[in-house]
């Protein structure tokens, strides 16, 4: 179990590294950070002095260990639009993204997994069917097209809920619901998917076969073992919560994170979005973590022989 | 798990071949559409009725046929009076275009990788197993947006970032399956008459490999439109003069409530398109290949 959560561990730590390496990489691609950072016609003598302030003269090695110590003290620059660290704009905008994304994620929960598990289990029945209509229609359907459609019916049309902004509860109704079933639909699908793999399995056929009744087979032994190819994608899900409503929050001017990285990205605000890149990664690595470690719960067979799931 | 042999999957769980030989209609319905996108792509000037870029500041927001509008635009037109059908039409081209370059490069890509990682086994392999756990981790339209903020905006530019969404799952298809074939007895059969790895894998395994590869391409195609389609429409993907449908359906907000007709139809053509390729992709994976599901 040990050797389980070193390696789990071992492996989370080589993603952040990497995450970090690719930010500096392509920060260093992109040109001379100092031309970026002043005028086009700045006076050579002052990109001269911040290249030495900087430390871009340096080898480049070192600017690499600089930039992992800088980040280890949590500083991730300013923003160049008003010169505030980036960390603090990317906090103060968390709150309101969690406040789409944790309902949503809810919705998915509640939703996808119970109808692909019902799915699963009457299937080619016409409920069946049709859970796997709405999941392809979720699926294809894109987040910003569900959330104009909506906005055009209950919003335009109706006149029922407000069409954007973050003023009350109200306001947040219509991207909860846009997030919530494109994500449900992925969600059915999958654990459908998991679910009829699960039933086919030998074991499920001993089980009958001594006897025991359909719904004990179903709750003892089909549930648990679908459950881990699930809660592989519900950990992905719970990972994009900072990440996850950047075209919805657009599409309804909603004030969260993922409207912040876009305005950032067409600035090219870089300290905003490498800070954001960053937050984004550790939260999807932490959910992976946590992921990994409920592996071990779920699947004893995992701590013996951890090599074989990664392959 | 992409390690199994294909022998090793139990005979029981593959379905009884050519049960049904006729088509289904949603899958007759799914190849019509996609031709009829592919014709129009192909002949984008020869049908569309105007320059996707011309003005008539004169009839601006016109409504399409069935809404109260002339022929003259059937569609309608936007609020530059611009034709929606002419713009549509060039957008599917754009899309389409974008769609296609994009597969093709992360199929490239993830199948070079992966086989380098199958062929070289060691170092190779665990750097290339270490870069798919890096982007299966990360959410791509993160790193896609990242990438656009550093470097700004092109065309061949925004194809390749494209091209780099979903080269892991090919990547490792390509090494499972790769590694499987070593094992069996054509492949070493080829090495030992004296063929190079080029024309091993090239020849040899890649035929093998070919009907689960274009399955997953099926899969990821719609994921790429879908992917194009977001960045355009939050302004961060394809930039005017050049048109999408994301990129319509952007500008098309604007207009929400006086004139839906703008972005209704390239909505409906995204919609229309993914879930056509989805549900031939569903379909050609039941007939292919019993192993994916």
């Amino acid at each position: 179990m040990l050797r389980f959560l070193g390696i789990r561990l071992a492996r989370a730590l080589l993603t952040m590294v990497l995450v970090v390496t690719f930010a500096f990489v392509v920060l260093r691609l992109s040109g001379d950070p100092a031309l970026l950072i002043m005028s086009a016609d700045a006076p050579p003598e002052a990109v001269a002095a911040f290249r030495e302030s900087w430390g871009l003269n340096d080898p480049i090695w070192q600017q690499y260990l600089r930039y992992f110590a800088a980040i280890f003290r949590g500083d991730l620059g300013q923003s160049m639009r008003d010169g505030r660290p980036a960390i603090e704009l990317v906090a103060e905008r968390v709150p309101a993204t969690l406040a789409l994304t944790i309902p949503a994620l809810l919705i998915k929960i509640g939703l996808g997994v119970p109808a692909g598990v019902y799915a699963a289990l009457h299937r080619n029945s016409f409920a069946d069917r049709a859970v796997m209509l709405l999941a392809v229609a979720g699926f294809t359907v894109p987040s910003f097209v569900l959330g104009l459609v909506l906005v055009l019916v209950f919003a335009v049309t109706l006149g029922w809920l407000p069409s954007g902004g973050q003023e009350s509860w109200r306001h947040a109704v219509l991207p909860v619901i846009t997030l919530g079933i494109g994500g449900a639909a992925v969600l059915a699908r999958f654990t459908r998917s998991a679910m009829l793999e699960v039933l086919g399995q030998p074991y499920m056929r001993t089980a009958l076969a001594k006897g025991v009744p359909w719904h004990v087979a179903v709750r003892r032994h089909a549930l648990p073992n679908a459950a881990i190819p699930t809660v592989t994608i519900i950990g992905f899900m719970v990972g994009s919560l900072l990440a996850g409503a950047v075209v919805v929050e657009s599409v309804f001017s909603w004030p969260g994170v993922g409207r912040l990285l876009v305005v950032a990205v067409a600035n090219r605000d870089l300290a905003v979005v490498q800070c954001i890149l960053l937050l984004v990664a550790a939260t999807m690595v932490t959910a992976n973590l946590v992921v990994d470690l409920l592996y071990g719960a779920l699947d004893p067979r995992l701590r013996a022989a951890p090599r074989g799931a990664t392959a | 798990m992409s390690d199994i042999p294909l022998d090793a999957v139990p005979a029981a769980s593959a379905p009884p071949a050519r049960k049904r030989a006729r088509l289904p209609g949603m899958v007759i319905f799914a190849i019509a559409w996609l031709l009829l996108m592919l014709l129009t792509a192909l002949a984008a000037d020869l049908v569309s009725p105007y320059s996707y870029t011309a003005l008539d500041l004169q009839n601006r927001l016109t409504p399409p046929i069935g809404m109260g509008g002339e022929w003259v635009d059937p569609l309608g037109t936007d609020e530059l009076g611009r034709d929606v059908l002419s713009r549509l039409i060039a957008s599917i081209r754009m899309s389409l275009l974008i769609a296609f370059g994009a597969t093709v490069i992360s199929a490239v890509l993830g199948v070079s990788l992966g086989f380098l990682a199958a062929h070289f086994r060691g170092v190779v392999e665990q750097a290339v197993l270490a870069l798919v756990d890096f982007q299966a981790s990360m959410p791509f339209l993160i790193l896609a947006l990242a990438v656009l903020a550093f470097f700004g905006n092109s065309l061949p530019l925004f194809i390749c970032l494209l091209g780099l969404h979903g080269w892991e799952r090919y990547a490792r298809i390509a090494r499972g399956l790769a590694v499987s074939a070593g094992s069996q007895g054509y492949a070493a059969a080829v090495k030992g008459l004296g063929a190079s790895p080029w024309r091993v894998y090239g020849r040899h395994v890649l035929p093998n490999i070919a009907s689960t590869l274009i399955v997953s391409m099926t899969l990821s195609f719609p994921e790429i439109i879908l992917l194009e389609s977001g960045l355009s429409f939050l302004g961060l993907g394809v930039q005017p003069p050049m048109t999408s449908l994301g990129n319509m359906v952007g500008y098309g907000r604007e207009y929400l409530t006086r004139a839906p007709w703008i972005l209704l139809a390239p909505s409906s053509v995204i919609v229309l398109t993914t879930l056509c390729v989805s549900l031939l992709g569903d379909w050609l994976r039941d007939r292919l290949d019993p192993t994916l599901r």
